[in-house]
């Protein structure tokens, strides 16, 4: 799959960024190597390093990685070992839905009170453990570790081991202290937790044409949307990991033929150690736009490597999108020109974001992650228009000041950064994973559009003051920018901005 | 405090079978029903203008608290982190903290830095008071090149005694003898010890206020009056209210014509307008001139009965080293809650009191506050003692109770159960108790052992009729309320999961309110505010009726 290349791609280029005064916000010195401009020479960005102390990064921890990528799995008890803040923010927090269990919506904590930090929590631990499963009866249980116990030095992995005797449950320790690196490594002691589930149940009986989905967490059931596609295909969804999640799928997954992955930052670990293991090869897509979503079922089709497959793939691809089609026609005549910030944690969903929304007729201005890495950054500035800013670790400011400058239309990200788009009077969709709205697939895609749609045609923007404020300043309205040749590529482009607040900041 | 932990069952019946349905108490909890200690103090540093606040600790701390908070306020949230590595939990996190404060000076430009610890660093054994201090001394030695303050340069000027450490050794003793002669173009720092296996939220924020006020409260005003010349003020500590409580609270303050200082004072800062410009700290809270002049505080009023029988508060702080006068009385909620603030109104400001008494002499200074007209009338509270009230707010009061007379045979037998910090359940309970809502239930994630007691004092008819719960979580409260089938829920949304399985209508207070838009313009207190609460229980249970009958009657 080349990223670069998108037939609609020549819609958003025409739209040049209008940029329109410098903002006032300063860039932390230390943060300027993070951030750059599509179009423009430079060297690789700096990422994937612990962020910076006292910018208030948007990300989370190591605790955070973990938490959300097993949270789905319904059948399993998550129990987190520590204060009780960790668990209560955690709290039926995702938008993952189950066909079946209910348990991984409780929040489960040991609580650890002072007494407990003094002469180690091993016991309680254990007790809570014990109490817990005889309850809830659950398939597996995880425990993840959080800062103070890899402080105070319980020793979570053996009474997993002892505790797993007794109920003969699989009890698995999750080293997630928080501290200890960024949420990527959190993804990958995931991974790790997950891997020791696997080869321990029975692959009799699975097709051929079988997969496991990994790295989707069936948001507002977007597991299953995707799972029926590959179903029409004739393919065996053996797994789906995490989203609706089952400890005995989970158990057999390494009979299936094909690892597909989603969410790569969260789930590669994990399929290229099923690569290493059980021999199972692994391709990474996305489920988000016509143009991922299509080219994912291709993918399956190619690489099962039958004719039947890719001619029903097509059959799927073509009846979707002709149920969808008319409508995104309609809303691309109000959305076409409008142009989006995009700040999600990983960079597979980025892509598939700028393309989603060129689809659109939408430019992406501002595009930014959590967690990308060197190459995912360069991709984006292969892909994105000229002008368009992308930046790695973000914080609150930086994405005010872009979006200022940038004068997007629409901000798409999460919770945190929502009231950022909307005191500012943008726009919003929220593409984060505590979402209540199924964005994947070609249903997906029609949801998005609505939602982008609803928000950035919406006539409460006419009210609130800083739009209000252009409108007497006698700036055109955003249709007509296009034509305003002085503004289109003038010198004054951001990041001569950006270089001008560095050396304020500086100074 | 202690740990040990059973859930104390006090006054009412004994709830059979509980202790056996959840031995797990002291192994661990399902479904809390509190937060960390370093949310609490967030919280409260929100309302200081211009405070960011910064954890010492791991970045997912400040971005856990940063989302929990803006799911409920649905405004910007900035919380900095220090963002410990593995490296700082080996070595200390000095280079991390100093490199934050730096940061955050230069990004913010804050009036007030509010440094919070986490159990990370407290586990640590970091040393806060010196790691700021040798900060302070640093940024003294490089104030040149330091934009911290985002002052003009040099106005950090040298020999500023803001280069004197100002805490004493233990995180619990500090106070800062030098706070009213800062520069007031360097940040405040202050700091809070908060280690989450310690306490609740709840105990956060008011660890926050009190470090607040323990390290800038001073008394150099009080031969110079304050600086924009106005009188003595009262000084209010509200505990966890919400904005549109804290701005109802200034304008119910108003009759009596003090200057209020609420601490803290989030009111704007987390229900703000649109705005029109990107604002780093968004305008509103309470000044550092006027935690600096709360020695001169013409009186103190606290705010939560629990928290009225805790040892050491911003309060008592005030009392014991500036002698403010110390009111301590439940939230104002409901008659009795209100009446009480009402009488602490009127003791604080003896003359206005009087007058009030007086009933109405026209020319009282009170009066002519009032535009001239006399505003005040007398009523008896329900002890039999009479009080005297700004006429608008004897409205409100009246108007409350004649509502309380319209609603009562809706609500008479039934039974609710609440939960939520210790002050805002005992303040809850006290209220309905008063409407005949029998509170058969109340749950707090605190155990601090106060509440029962605090609770039965305000309404000593609770006692035989009400169960208690403290270290409580949603576990424990789905399992008594199988045999207590309560009529309604009253807290924050967390106990959506138990209303629906229930089937009971749940009023949502207090907080977090996350699954509703307005969460932080709910208003519990004053009359007024007791009414909009009044009003939304009894339509509550008027609605459940409705949608449970067969007929569906349109007349009710």
């Amino acid at each position: 799959m080349n990223p670069t290349t998108s037939a609609a791609s020549s819609s958003g280029s025409g739209i040049p960024p209008s940029v329109l005064q410098p903002s006032a916000l300063e860039i932390l010195p230390s943060r300027a190597s993070s951030i750059a401009e599509a179009g423009k020479a430079g060297g690789p960005l700096n990422c994937g390093k612990t962020s910076v102390a006292g910018s208030v990064s948007q990300r989370a921890c190591v605790f955070c990685g973990s938490r959300v990528v097993l949270y789905p799995i319904a059948d399993a008890l998550h129990i987190v070992h520590g204060p009780i803040g960790c668990a209560a923010y955690t709290w039926d927090i995702r938008g993952s839905q189950s066909s079946g269990p209910q348990l991984f919506r409780n929040s489960f904590s040991t609580d650890m009170q002072e007494l407990d930090v003094v002469y180690g929590g091993e016991k309680k631990l254990e007790r809570a453990l014990l109490q817990l499963i005889a309850k809830h009866q659950p398939k597996a249980a995880f425990v993840y570790g959080t800062c103070i116990v890899g402080l105070i030095g319980d020793d979570v992995g053996a009474v997993c081991k002892r505790v797993a005797a007794v109920t003969g449950i699989p009890v698995l320790s999750v080293a997630s202290e928080g501290f200890k690196g960024t949420k990527k490594d959190g993804y990958r002691a995931a991974c790790e937790a997950v891997f020791h589930l696997i080869g321990t149940g029975d692959t009799t009986g699975i097709s051929p044409y079988s997969l496991n989905l990994m790295g989707d967490f069936n948001i507002a059931g977007e597991s299953w949307v995707v799972r029926g596609y590959l179903e029409r295909m004739g393919v065996e969804v053996v797994a789906t990991i995490t989203g609706d999640g089952r400890v005995d799928a989970i158990r057999r997954c390494h009979g299936a033929k094909l690892n597909l992955v989603q969410c790569s930052g969260s789930m590669t670990h994990l399929a290229k150690k099923m690569q290493e293991v059980y021999g199972v090869p692994f391709k990474r897509v996305s489920f988000f736009g016509i143009e991922d979503m299509s080219a994912a079922l291709y993918d399956v089709a190619k690489h099962f490597g039958s004719p039947e497959l890719m001619e029903k793939a097509r059959e799927v691809v073509r009846e979707e999108v002709a149920k969808i089609y008319p409508q995104l026609r309609t809303w691309r005549e109000d959305l076409k020109g409008k142009k989006a910030a995009i700040y999600v944690g990983g960079a597979f969903k980025a892509f598939s974001l700028v393309r989603a929304l060129r689809t659109l007729g939408m430019r992406t201005a501002l595009v930014g992650t959590q967690t990308g890495d060197a190459s995912d950054y360069e991709t984006l500035r292969e892909m994105c228009d000229p002008g368009t800013i992308i930046v790695d670790d973000s914080n609150p400011i930086e994405l005010a000041k872009f979006c200022l400058e940038q004068d997007v239309d629409l901000f798409i990200g999460g919770v945190k950064e929502r009231p950022i788009a909307y005191k500012l009077g943008i726009g919003f969709c929220d593409h984060n994973h505590e979402r209540k709205e199924c964005l994947a697939g070609f249903e997906g895609m029609a949801n998005f559009a609505r939602e982008v749609h609803a928000s950035v045609m919406s006539p409460v923007w006419n009210f609130v003051p800083r739009r209000a404020t252009r409108k007497a300043e006698g700036l055109k309205p955003e249709g007509l920018k296009s034509v305003e040749p002085d503004l289109a590529c003038g010198p004054q482009s951001a990041i001569t901005n950006l270089k001008s607040a560095i050396v304020r900041a500086v100074a | 405090m202690s740990c040990s932990s059973c859930k104390p069952a006090v006054g009412g019946p004994p709830p059979e079978g509980a202790a056996s349905e959840h031995p797990d108490f002291p192994s661990g909890s399902t479904n809390p029903c509190k937060l960390c200690t370093p949310l609490g103090a967030c919280l409260a540093f929100k309302g200081i203008e211009g405070a960011v606040p910064l954890l010492h600790g791991s970045q997912g701390c400040a971005t856990y608290i940063r989302r929990y908070l803006i799911s409920h306020f649905r405004e910007p949230v900035d919380i900095a982190s220090t963002n410990f590595s593995e490296d700082s939990a080996v070595f200390g996190g000095r280079k991390n903290l100093h490199t934050a404060l730096d940061n955050v000076g230069r990004q913010y430009h804050p009036a007030l830095v509010g440094i919070a610890t986490t159990c990370l660093s407290e586990t640590m054994g970091e040393n806060m008071p010196m790691l700021i201090g040798e900060y302070r001394k640093e940024a003294e030695e490089r104030k040149a090149e330091c934009g911290l303050g985002g002052a003009p340069e040099g106005s950090a000027a040298a020999g500023s005694p803001a280069a004197v450490v100002p805490f004493a050794s233990g995180s619990e003793e500090f106070r800062n003898p030098h706070a009213q002669v800062r520069k007031p173009d360097r940040p405040e720092l202050v700091h809070v010890s908060t280690p989450s296996f310690k306490g609740t939220h709840a105990e956060g924020f008011h660890a926050a206020v009190r470090a607040l006020v323990e390290t800038l409260a001073g008394d150099a005003a009080r031969d110079t009056k304050l600086e924009d010349g106005s009188a003595a003020p009262v000084a209010i500590f509200p505990g966890m209210v919400s904005p549109a409580d804290l701005r109802h609270l200034r304008d119910f303050c108003s009759p009596w014509g003090t200057a209020v200082t609420l601490v803290p004072d989030y009111a704007e800062t987390l229900d703000g307008p649109s705005w029109a410009d990107f604002e780093r700290l968004p305008s509103g809270g309470t000044t550092v001139a006027e935690l600096r002049a709360l020695g001169i505080a013409r009186a103190a009023v606290e705010f939560g009965h629990s928290l009225a029988i805790a040892p050491r508060t911003a309060g008592t702080h005030l009392k014991a080293r500036f002698g403010v006068p110390l009111h301590r009385i439940g939230l104002p909620i409901g008659l009795r809650g209100t009446d009480a603030f009402c009488a602490a109104l009127n003791a604080t400001c003896p003359n206005v009191g009087a007058s009030l008494l007086a009933m109405a002499d026209p020319e009282s200074p009170a009066s002519r506050l009032l535009h001239g007209k006399p505003s005040f009338c007398s009523v008896v509270d329900s002890s039999g003692r009479e009080l005297g009230l700004p006429a608008r707010i004897a409205a409100e009061r009246g108007r409350l109770i004649d509502s309380y007379v319209d609603a009562h045979k809706y609500l008479a037998g039934k039974k609710a159960v609440v939960y939520g910090e210790d002050d805002l359940v005992a303040g809850l309970a006290v209220f309905l108790a008063e409407t005949g809502i029998t509170p058969v239930l109340v749950a707090s994630g605190e155990r601090n052992r106060r509440l029962a007691a605090a609770l039965f004092a305000a309404a000593p008819e609770l006692r035989d009729r009400t169960e208690v719960r403290e270290g409580s979580d949603f576990g424990d409260i789905e399992a008594r309320i199988a045999e207590l089938k309560p009529d309604l829920l009253l807290g924050s949304s967390k106990g959506y999961k138990l209303a629906r399985a229930l089937g009971v209508p749940l009023v949502r207070c207090g907080f977090p309110v996350h699954d509703r838009l307005g969460s932080q313009r709910i208003q519990i207190l004053g009359y007024a505010g007791t009414q909009q609460l009044f009003d939304r229980i009894v339509n509550a249970l008027l609605e459940a009726k409705q949608e449970h009958s067969d007929i569906g009657y349109s007349y009710l």
